[in-house]
């Protein structure tokens, strides 16, 4: 987190950034500038990224033989429920909104800020705060009761149930403060000339996300309370001993951890929105229909959290209800889907580092998605649940669709964020071993769950061997591709070249900023109109970017 | 932080941020964050609401029972207090874009006043639940008569006042209280006679697992409860901010939003009222 201050600004005209406007500890930490708040938060949830990638690649350690290989059956509980809660929810759900969205979302709105500045730093600082509790539990000795915290046994082990989850509720608040922020912000700050279907689809995503986050994060919030008071008071209301529900806790953990995975996966697909019209040269392919869609996801994700508990001992009618609402999910995600394809239609394709990782979230979370219509499936669902399926599911979309589309985002902003270009070559081989790697990891679960390996277990049938190997060396192929983006990404703060306005043909307004932008985002008024028309944008080789054609810019 | 930019049409006023075209604007989107806000607490609170339907779908007979043990005269004041106090809290956030100052400060003193009377009720009822060990889960031990059917003595109250054993068995075979402690509620059933309160219990035995209604009663009156503190904490700060002058006709919007969420922690006492209190 202190390494911002070791940023050093690129030459742009020696005109002064947001960046290097102000210097100092207090002047990023007390911050009310989005941008720095962004900054802050990219390098916060990538810290527990590389955490949680490290976790993973223990229990991928671990796993490697069928009986011990590292560690014991106690400390792997541990590994993979800190594994799921750090990359949950200090990683995926502020990924995209809070570190991309923050720094985004007033530039594609032409705004010099968020609506509540304040609150966003509130934001931020909840988060830390919830992030330190939550990482407090590994120094009391670790939780072992997996990230969903199912009781009876999360309020039965003797392991830091009650700092994690105490964690987690004050992180559900950092989640909340942000989406209501960018909600207020879209409402209330959108240029005069900007309607609502003027808005790029990012934010439209961002405004589906929040609505989530603001209407699901407090239900998760006072099941923690819930779970929290049942530890440390014995109140009995999960506990079957005292008469209380289990199951009870599972709905409501579910209301909130489902609709979750839509705040997870809503702004990855705000920037494939982006990424693909941009690289393929033409205006997105059903404007409306992918903005609805967003609100269709965000609706449905409230009405499909059953899906979790088919056998959990819920009524058959439920279970085909949810079953019947979890397959409607699946339309408006094609919607989105098929109109990414046809905006890639007959355009001219460019493939750089932010379109490899767009194409790979398409076929990536193709599989994913397809693959939840077999857990939501009652008959099939059956024979997966909790197996290695559900896993290879689970991290097809989280991964496979969020994290790529986040490196997607984060190439593509990273000019605008840092004022340097990364090396491109390297990019692109690093997102193509990212995704080769993640495909040899997570295919070769989907097998093994339909063959019956359970989700968790420590010790495994031998039969199930040579896939955990290969998936181990999946692994790690994915975390050399990772080093390796870290690598060239820092190498770029230091030695990239200086990054133009507009380096990709972006028509969304942020491009017209600065890179990086001046503390108040723009020095001149942007100026609006379709961010999805490149028909005035002209590559200029001596800048390395693209520019307004003159005729069009004398016409203004 | 909140230094005008220069060039802006409205005129320089110290609260205008600078991100905002308008005073305006900014109100608006002030107010539309705190509806929000607003909207996550009603969520917060759902989740006990939901609890408590689902509880109360499965087990009437524990909610029939274990509600009478709640004093309705102390809840009702409460309840009384709240709405006063959203009527004081209503006049401060009027006199404040009236810019009448000093009554501005007497309302939210008046306000503030209500919610420690407020509380200090709330205080009262929780030490007569704690002394008659009408508590959650495995510390429900109900005390005195409620413990012991066949105990007639008054005085067993008294004795046992404060200490609260916990069975060690984990509380699956926790005594069922036959009859409830005396002088704790008014009985509508059995009609409120003193005299004979102590021979049979308000609604005959009790059923099973009396203390999940204690445990929703304790977990939804408590979090109300310290919503109605982070209210006192911040109308000691509109207090503070008030004595400096800071409020008038022009900018009054703390003093409104803090109003706003002020009603909502009135609102959802109103709901938890009649649920836990007034039940059949």
């Amino acid at each position: 987190m202190s390494t911002h201050d070791a940023v050093a600004a690129p030459p742009t005209a020696g005109e002064a950034n947001y960046l290097n406007c102000s210097h100092g500890f207090r002047s990023w930490f007390f911050t009310l500038d989005h941008k720095r708040i962004g900054v802050m938060y990219l390098a916060s949830i990538l810290s527990f990224f590389l955490l949680g990638g490290i976790l993973a690649l223990l229990i991928r350690t671990e796993l490697l033989t069928p009986t011990r290989t590292l560690m014991s059956a106690d400390d792997y509980n541990k590994v993979f429920t800190l594994h799921g809660a750090i990359m949950i929810f200090l990683f995926i759900i502020p990924g995209i909104p809070a570190a991309l969205g923050n720094f985004v979302l007033p530039l594609m709105l032409g705004a010099k800020d968020v609506a509540l500045p304040r609150l966003n730093l509130a934001s931020y600082h909840l988060y830390l705060i919830g992030a330190l509790i939550a990482v407090l539990s590994i120094v009391q000795g670790g939780v072992d009761a997996g990230w969903t915290f199912y009781a009876p046994y999360s309020t039965t082990t003797n392991t830091a149930v009650v700092t994690l989850t105490f964690g987690v509720f004050v992180l559900g608040f950092s989640s909340v403060f942000t989406g209501l922020n960018f909600i207020v912000t879209m409402h209330k700050m959108r240029p005069a000339g900007m309607g609502w279907f003027d808005m790029p689809l990012m934010l439209w995503a961002l405004y589906a996300t929040s609505i989530i986050q603001v209407l699901a994060t407090p239900i998760l919030g006072i099941t923690m309370v819930l779970l929290i008071v049942e530890r440390v008071m014995g109140i009995g209301i999960f506990d079957p001993a005292l008469g209380g529900d289990p199951v009870l806790y599972q709905h409501f953990f579910w209301f909130y951890s489902h609709p979750a995975v839509y705040i997870m996966i809503l702004p990855a697909m705000g920037i494939i929105s982006e990424v693909v019209s941009v690289f393929s040269r033409k205006h997105i392919f059903g404007y409306r229909a992918i903005a609805y869609s967003s609100l269709a996801i965000a609706a449905f994700s409230f009405l499909v959290w059953g899906h979790h508990m088919f056998t959990s001992g819920q009524s058959e009618l439920m279970n085909m209800i949810f079953s019947a609402l979890t397959f409607s999910v699946s339309i408006p995600s094609a919607v989105k889907m098929f109109n990414w394809l046809s905006t890639m239609y007959k355009g001219s394709i460019r493939f750089d580092t932010p379109m490899i990782y767009a194409l790979s979230f398409m076929f990536l979370f193709g599989i994913g998605g397809l693959t939840g219509l077999f857990l939501g499936s009652l008959a099939t669902d059956v024979h997966l649940h909790d197996t290695y399926f559900v896993v290879a599911h689970f991290h097809y979309v989280m991964f496979g669709g969020t994290v790529i589309a986040f490196l997607a985002g984060l190439h593509y902003w990273w000019p605008k964020m840092f004022g340097r270009m990364y090396d491109e070559r390297w990019g692109r081989i690093s997102a193509i071993i990212i995704s080769v790697g993640f495909n040899i990891t997570f295919f070769t679960q989907f097998v093994m769950g339909s063959q019956g390996m359970p989700r968790r277990y420590y010790a495994y049938v031998d039969k199930f061997e040579p896939y955990h190997v290969i998936s181990s060396i999946g692994s790690y192929l994915m975390a050399a591709g990772f080093f390796m983006t870290a690598w060239y990404l820092v190498k770029s703060l230091y030695r990239g070249r200086p990054a133009p306005v507009n380096p990709w043909g972006g028509g969304s307004l942020e491009w017209q900023a600065a890179s990086p932008p001046v503390m108040h985002n723009f020095t001149d008024e942007p100026v609006g109109g379709d961010p999805y028309d490149y028909t005035n944008q002209a590559y200029d080789p001596a800048l390395g970017g693209y520019v307004l054609r003159k005729t069009e810019v004398s016409d203004r | 932080m909140s230094t005008p930019h220069e060039g802006r049409d409205e005129h320089a006023d110290p609260h205008l941020q600078h991100h905002f075209g308008s005073m305006v604007q900014q109100y608006d989107s002030g107010k539309f964050g705190m509806w929000l806000f607003l909207v996550t607490e009603v969520l917060l609170f759902g989740g006990l609401f939901c609890a408590y339907a689902v509880y109360r779908a499965n087990h009437p007979e524990i909610f029939a029972y274990a509600h009478q043990f709640l004093d309705k005269t102390l809840g009702g004041l409460n309840t009384l207090v709240l709405i006063v106090s959203s009527l004081t809290m209503a006049m401060a956030v009027r006199s404040a874009q009236l810019g009448q100052q000093r009554r501005l400060k007497q309302m939210l003193a008046a306000t503030l006043l209500c919610a420690c009377v407020f509380l200090g009720v709330k205080g009262v009822e929780y030490e007569h639940k704690w002394k008659h060990g009408l508590l959650w889960g495995t510390r429900y031990v109900p005390q005195g008569e409620a413990a012991s059917p066949a105990s007639t003595n008054a005085t067993a109250v008294e004795t046992t006042a404060g200490t609260v054993a916990v069975p060690a068995d984990g509380g699956t075979t926790l005594p069922h209280a036959a009859s409830g402690p005396e002088g704790l509620a008014d009985r509508p059933q059995a009609g409120h006679d003193g005299a004979t309160s102590g021979g049979h219990g308000p609604a005959g035995p009790a059923p099973r697992n009396v203390h999940l209604f204690f445990g929703i009663y304790f977990v939804m009156t408590g979090l109300h409860g310290i919503h109605v503190l982070a209210g006192m904490v911040a109308i000691v700060w509109l207090l503070r901010r008030s004595a400096a002058g800071e409020f008038g006709p022009g900018y009054f919007a703390p003093v409104d939003f803090v109003g706003l969420y002020w009603h909502l922690v009135d609102l959802i006492w109103i709901f938890l009222f009649p649920l836990l209190y007034l039940i059949h």
